[in-house]
């Protein structure tokens, strides 16, 4: 009987410590693919979907260069981006040194996904938690949830195209949470407005989202330093 | 007609008490504009904290346009003050210089003298508007530059691309003349009614504080008399700087939030100025000039 108890035992821990390697094994071949882009110049289309920001969409232009460095900037006039959820990248959540483990299966679209989630093990890490939605087929991330001390919580979606053999999506969306928005009367001088209860309804909804839609890649052509100074 | 408006536009530009309301708007605009280029960073942090908070700003936020935008919201209260200077002194000026009845005996009718008047303390409106227009907007584009203009309601912020804003500062400048215009219609129609000018300017400037507090008093009883007084109409200007969004909210480009709006404040206020130039002018008709 004992015996029996001690051969289970050591099932078990075989059974979770492999487990756990194809976690680890799954994101090591993601992180692969993504490690084949040393750097990227990116054109694309950002629209900023805020409740209580009218902004129009811009063109913007990308730049990436291994291991960290990320640059957007709009071609003309002024971005609005969440605090700190564009700068996140792929890279800067498989950086980390981090704990994997595996948390199901979900679909995304039509795309069977693993859910995996990632556990810094450094403890000044800004990244809490990392849910991600890895599709086993083809190796790519589809959905990553995100927790940051400082900066909340953010959902990225990508969506493929042309350039899935590198990891590159061809469109990302960034949902945030965001706060209330009110500043007094006496700042804005704006006396005269008043507030109809449809559109302070409108104006309660907490989400806000930046989509960002790639129409270009320039892949590992050479990016100068000097662009992200 | 011709010859009595430049006998009247040079009158009113030949005295210095014309050129106050010029100094007073070039010293205003020249000190906001000294202080946003000398700390305007700080302004635009504070005004924008709330939101940077939640978000990062890429791009010139601090530039022309905006700062026409903060002149124009400051300035546009105080301008009918300036203005009401010279449009109560138009009729009461002349008969306080005891120059009203010799004036009355050229052969000309009382209602183009009027017309005359009114149409001369207009273009000093109208040079005062360009006056403005020439400082806080030309000055400020060239001392700080162009950009999106980022602009933050109350409940809501409006980002207009740099191409789409200057067309809207030439809507809301002709709207503004026509702001100012009914406060010249004001002080016009009280001056009729003194042989002093400081009666009718200190009425004009009364009339104009009192219903500026009255429109922007959020108490219900207010609230009610609010569309009647020319003052409510008078800050529609800002309508041109607000834009429509589509279901996606993605701005339309070249779009005015609430057109409609304007229309209507424009409407009302050109009724104010018809009313009370004929009443002016039919009061002056019938008055009998001793002065």
């Amino acid at each position: 009987m004992k015996k029996l108890i001690v051969l289970s035992l050591l099932i078990c821990c075989f059974l979770f410590d492999g487990i756990a390697q194809d976690e680890s094994t799954l994101i090591n071949k993601v992180k692969a693919k993504i490690e084949q882009v040393n750097d990227y110049i990116a054109e694309g289309n950002l629209k900023t979907d805020v409740s209580f920001i009218k902004a129009p969409a811009g063109k913007i232009k990308v730049w990436f260069k291994k291991p960290d460095k990320f640059r957007l900037t709009r071609e003309k006039g002024i971005s609005i981006l969440p605090k700190g959820g564009v700068s996140i990248n792929l890279r800067s959540v498989f950086a980390e040194n981090n704990v994997a483990l595996g948390a199901g299966e979900s679909v995304i679209g039509s795309v069977q996904t693993k859910i995996v989630k990632l556990l810094p093990t450094d403890e000044n890490s800004d990244i809490v938690l990392s849910t991600i939605y890895i599709d086993t087929s083809a190796l790519l991330v589809r959905k990553v949830i995100t927790t940051t001390k400082e900066n909340g919580t953010y959902e990225i979606n990508l969506y493929y195209g042309k350039y899935s053999n590198y990891a590159l999506p061809d469109k990302v969306v960034f949902s945030f949470n965001t706060r209330d928005y009110k500043l007094p009367k006496g700042i804005t001088l704006e006396f005269d407005e008043s507030e109809k209860p449809t559109d302070l309804n409108k104006l309660k909804n907490k989400k806000g989202k930046v989509e960002i839609t790639y129409t270009s890649y320039i892949i590992n052509k050479g990016v100068d330093d000097r662009v992200f100074k | 007609m011709w010859k009595l408006l430049q006998i009247e536009l040079y009158k009113i530009f030949n005295r210095p008490r014309t050129y106050i309301a010029f100094g007073a708007i070039t010293a205003l605009i020249a000190v906001i504009q000294l202080g946003l280029k000398a700390d305007g960073e700080a302004y635009v942090d504070f005004i924008m904290s709330g939101l940077k908070d939640t978000f990062d700003f890429e791009g010139k936020i601090l530039n022309g346009y905006l700062v026409c935008y903060v002149i124009l919201q400051l300035l546009l209260v105080h301008v009918p003050l300036l203005i009401s200077l010279i449009a109560a002194d138009i009729i009461s000026g002349e008969a306080n210089m005891g120059t009203l009845r010799l004036l009355l005996t050229k052969p000309v009718s009382k209602t183009s003298f009027m017309l005359a008047k009114f149409f001369a303390a207009s273009i000093y409106t109208f040079v005062l508007l360009l006056w403005i227009a020439v400082l806080a907007l030309a000055l400020s584009i060239f001392l700080f530059g162009t950009d999106d203009l980022i602009i933050q309601k109350t409940s809501y912020v409006v980002q207009i691309t740099e191409n789409d804003v200057f067309w809207r500062y030439v809507g809301a400048f002709c709207f503004a003349f026509l702001a100012m215009l009914t406060v010249t219609a004001v002080g016009f129609f009280l001056s009729i009614f003194a042989e002093n000018s400081i009666g009718p300017i200190v009425a004009t400037m009364s009339i104009i504080i009192v219903f500026t507090i009255l429109s922007t008093m959020t108490i219900p009883v207010f609230q009610k008399i609010q569309p009647y007084l020319f003052t409510t109409h008078m800050v529609s200007w800002k309508e041109f700087f607000d834009e429509k969004v589509n279901d996606q909210n993605e701005v339309v480009k070249g779009s005015i939030q609430d057109p409609q709006k304007i229309i209507d404040s424009a409407l009302i206020l050109v009724l104010h100025i018809v009313i009370l130039v004929f009443a002016g002018i039919f009061v002056f008709r019938k008055k009998d000039v001793l002065s």
